[in-house]
């Protein structure tokens, strides 16, 4: 009953017509920059934080949690129109969103998109209402051991009953893992594979430049070859019970919202992994536990509904342990801890007791800022459409200038240019042997947190490899991440015993 | 229909555009001295998004907005690589007018990446002394749940475990890692160090157990410390910090130590004395705001604004400490 009063205290101040108008505001700004290809939440988040000057300390963080919520709704839609991933978080909404648009369905796409990410959101910050001390005490029992062993199930998602061929699937992961190591090494303090020693590997690959690369680059080299030049893009309508239908048949998608939901709130508490670590293996699993996991990828309204309602869920997620704990669960929750010190709060374990006006402002402003986010992209899909509608010709040399302005966003370094056109052109030839390509980039995502949490773990135990098993929390997810690694061995096993030669 | 496309593409840029140019506006007033920047002052963050210092930088970005101290915007960039290689590199190839318009925030890892890497051809001594903005401090962490409650307590536990006693820090070769070496070498400890990525995930290692002690800064360790989670043992300084009044000094303890890291600006090494006179003024300006004096009572920053060659004689100081330090880590050759 506590927990109800003080959010009908915090809807109180969301009420105030300043902060309404934030909340408004926040996510439209939001859903464009999100929609811009390479500029995410984060960039949003950055750009306006010295903005927030101007307004007091709960209307500001009100205004930035819209931005972050918002950019979760618009990184859907330059992945699904153009297929460049239009944030991070949004990389997964790719896989199946891109192949939906091309066949026509870019309406479902993006109406699935929007529903699955306002389930996500809503269930998420329910749990967060509900339950927020309580959460912060298990993200603060996950050690080393734990997320490392919750890194490797994210992989054996993408292994195991993938669908797809095993051995091209492991070689595209490697790839991704070598990447991924590039850069400082912070257990040793060295940097590693720089390449003719060229200083833009020094802060690593930053993976928004080979998903560009590849989602952006590669496939618009892949459509040109496979249509010399005549495709026509989808001509998908959009009327209203059209829109009303779509919705419905979102709630009948429940299990990958769910699961998208459940783990995208829990992988995003995690301090260190994130919105987009979150959103990947929701699909994973999704893809995993579905009927038909081989018409993943290849346009299936369960591939967008999973990472959409996962990349909401965690974001709310990720706020969690920056109140609770001062710990931020993404960079874009880095940022906006940032401007709470700045504002003279002290994130931490106090923040509940000591603000209560605050916290619960923002719980209630995020109810607000979901239900906004939503109505307007809706109100937007008609506008999204018309891209569409544009001749293939004027559309590709588009996705080019929009790929090279997304590859050089992030870090405004040129080197990232360079290197994402590489990365198109090598996705492309990949592409003609038919290797997978979403694989490369979950590793490229997971690496950088499994390999140090790896290393970490060893260092604790003085090498000994069984602290993996061991450990309550840690040992039944190894066990399952292993049993699914070797899932197509046994099956392969099985067909041979069964079909005797 | 091509132009109704056209048209909401416009829109979308403009938006976008508009939000930009919104922050970017900071508009003239002050004058510091003849040169001025002519166009916005790239602001290099020698540390990731989130951090100690990347917080810092954008409070500092801040102040000079919001009382439009400077004509033209600071725009942050954040160059994490290689603990600072990166930016130290970006730095030292500026020439001409942009070497009068990059500016960087920088910590002790100013002294050390290029100690440790000497391919980087940078010598941290050439930079131009813009200014030491403050000194942060560092206090030496255990759970409370330890029943740990001074140093001396902390050193039976740490040599009852010997090696699995485990230190989180930030990084191999950093801070962290140094004030480590000394615990080990002035009370005869094995203590087992762990680097991880940044102080606040260091702070996350010691509130859930998963590390026996951390030598955070104050700012790092405080959510906890308030909340009782955490205790602070001993601070590295001269004197007691007035926020953590229980916490004797290393020196009262009879270990003649005392650390710091600074938290400093500097320009690039091929920057004109026009400008760093103006960069000067600039920060002596945001060192004398009320909200930088506020944020250093807050966060128990010490040391008081020093610059130019007061400045330059205090990194000779200590990049020649640092040297010793790493000397004796191993770290780097005699």
């Amino acid at each position: 009953m506590e927990i109800l009063s003080h959010l009908a205290g915090g809807f109180l101040v969301v009420f105030d017509p300043l902060n309404l108008g934030l909340v408004i505001l926040g996510v439209t700004v939001g859903l464009f920059i999100g929609a811009m290809p390479g500029l995410g939440s984060v960039n949003g988040v950055a750009i306006l934080l010295p903005m927030t000057f101007l307004v007091p300390p709960t209307s500001a963080m009100i205004f930035l949690a819209a931005i972050y919520y918002g950019a979760m709704y618009g990184g859907a839609i330059s992945s699904i129109m153009l297929g460049i991933p239009g944030a991070s978080t949004a990389v997964a909404t790719t896989f199946d969103g891109r192949p939906l648009a091309l066949k026509g369905q870019a309406d479902k796409a993006l109406i699935v998109a929007a529903g699955a990410s306002f389930i996500g959101g809503t269930i998420s910050i329910a749990l967060f209402t509900g339950f927020a001390p309580l959460l912060a005490h298990v993200a603060l029992d996950f050690g080393d051991p734990e997320i490392f062993a919750l890194m490797l199930l994210a992989f054996a998602t993408f292994v195991g009953l993938s669908g797809d061929d095993v051995p091209k699937t492991i070689f595209s992961i490697c790839i991704g893992l070598v990447f991924s190591a590039v850069g400082l090494d912070i257990m040793s303090g060295e940097p590693r594979l720089i390449f003719m020693d060229i200083s833009g590997f020094m802060h690593g690959i930053n993976f928004l430049v080979l998903a560009i690369g590849v989602y952006g680059i590669g496939e618009m080299l892949w459509t040109i070859e496979i249509s010399r030049g005549e495709t026509q893009m989808s001509k998908a309508t959009i009327t209203l019970p059209g829109i009303l239908a779509h919705l419905l048949g979102t709630l009948k998608l429940w299990k990958s919202w769910t699961i998208g939901s459940l783990l995208g709130f829990f992988v995003g508490i995690l301090p260190a992994a994130g919105a987009t670590p979150g959103s990947l293996m929701a699909y994973g699993i999704t893809k995993m536990t579905a009927k038909d996991p081989r018409a993943f990828g290849k346009g299936e309204a369960a591939g967008v509904a999973a990472p959409e309602s996962a990349n909401n869920a965690a974001s709310t997620g990720s706020m969690l342990p920056m109140l609770t704990l001062g710990i931020p669960g993404s960079p874009t929750t880095a940022i906006l801890l940032g401007g709470m010190v700045i504002w003279g709060l002290i994130p931490g374990p106090m923040l509940f007791v000591e603000q209560t006006e605050f916290v619960w402002g923002l719980i209630a402003s995020l109810y607000a800022a979901n239900l906004f986010a939503f109505l307007i992209n809706i109100g937007f899909v008609p506008a999204f459409l018309w891209m569409l509608k544009m001749p293939f010709t004027i559309l590709a040399p588009t996705i080019f200038v929009l790929s090279l302005i997304g590859g050089y966003a992030p870090d405004e370094n040129m080197h990232d240019v360079w290197l994402m056109l590489i990365f198109g052109v090598g996705a492309y030839l990949l592409r003609k042997l038919d290797y997978p390509m979403a694989p490369a980039v979950l590793a490229i995502v997971l690496g950088p947190i499994a390999e140090p949490k790896m290393r970490q773990s060893l260092l604790i135990s003085g090498g000994d490899i069984t602290i993996f098993f061991t450990r309550p929390i840690a040992g039944p997810i190894t066990v399952i991440a292993i049993a699914l690694l070797l899932l197509p061995l046994i099956q392969l096993i099985w067909r041979t015993i069964r079909k005797p030669a | 229909m091509r132009t109704l496309t056209n048209r909401i593409f416009v829109c979308c840029a403009a938006a976008v555009i508009g939000v930009a140019f919104m922050t970017a506006s900071a508009v003239t007033s002050g004058a510091y001295a003849a040169w001025e920047p002519n166009k916005p002052v790239e602001f290099v963050i020698m540390a990731g998004k989130g951090g100690g210092a990347d917080k810092m930088a954008r409070l500092m970005q801040s102040i000079v907005e919001k009382h439009k101290m400077s004509p033209m915007p600071l725009l942050p960039v954040n160059k994490p690589g290689g603990s600072g290689a990166e930016a130290l590199v970006h730095l030292n190839g500026k020439k001409g007018a942009d070497a009068d318009h990059t500016i960087m925030v920088t910590l002790n890892s100013f002294y050390t990446t290029p100690l440790r890497q000497p391919g980087l051809g940078v010598d941290s001594l050439t930079f131009a002394p813009i200014a030491r903005m403050a000194e942060d401090t560092f206090l030496l962490w255990v759970h409370k749940e330890s029943g740990i409650t001074d140093v001396d307590g902390f050193v039976a536990a740490a040599k009852a475990k010997g090696n699995n006693w485990i230190m989180a820090g930030t990084g191999k070769a950093s801070e962290d890692n140094l004030l480590t070496d000394f615990l080990n070498a002035a009370y005869g400890l094995n203590i087992k160090y762990v680097p991880y990525k940044g102080g606040g995930t260091v702070a996350k290692q010691l509130a859930g157990q998963h590390a026996n002690s951390t030598v955070n800064n104050p700012s790092e360790a405080e959510g906890f410390y308030k909340a009782g989670t955490v205790v602070a043992l001993a601070a590295f300084t001269d004197k007691r910090l007035p926020a953590f009044p229980e916490a004797p000094t290393f020196k009262e303890l009879g270990k003649d130590f005392e650390y710091y890291m600074q938290r400093s600006v500097v320009g690039a090494p091929k920057m004109s004395a026009e400008a760093l006179a103006y960069y000067q003024g600039l920060f002596k300006a945001v060192f004398e705001s009320a909200e930088w004096q506020k944020y250093r009572t807050d966060k128990s920053l010490r040391g008081d604004l020093i610059s130019g060659d007061a400045m330059k004689a205090y990194w000779q100081e200590n990049n020649e400490r640092h040297r010793q330090m790493l000397i004796k880590m191993g770290a780097i050759k005699g």
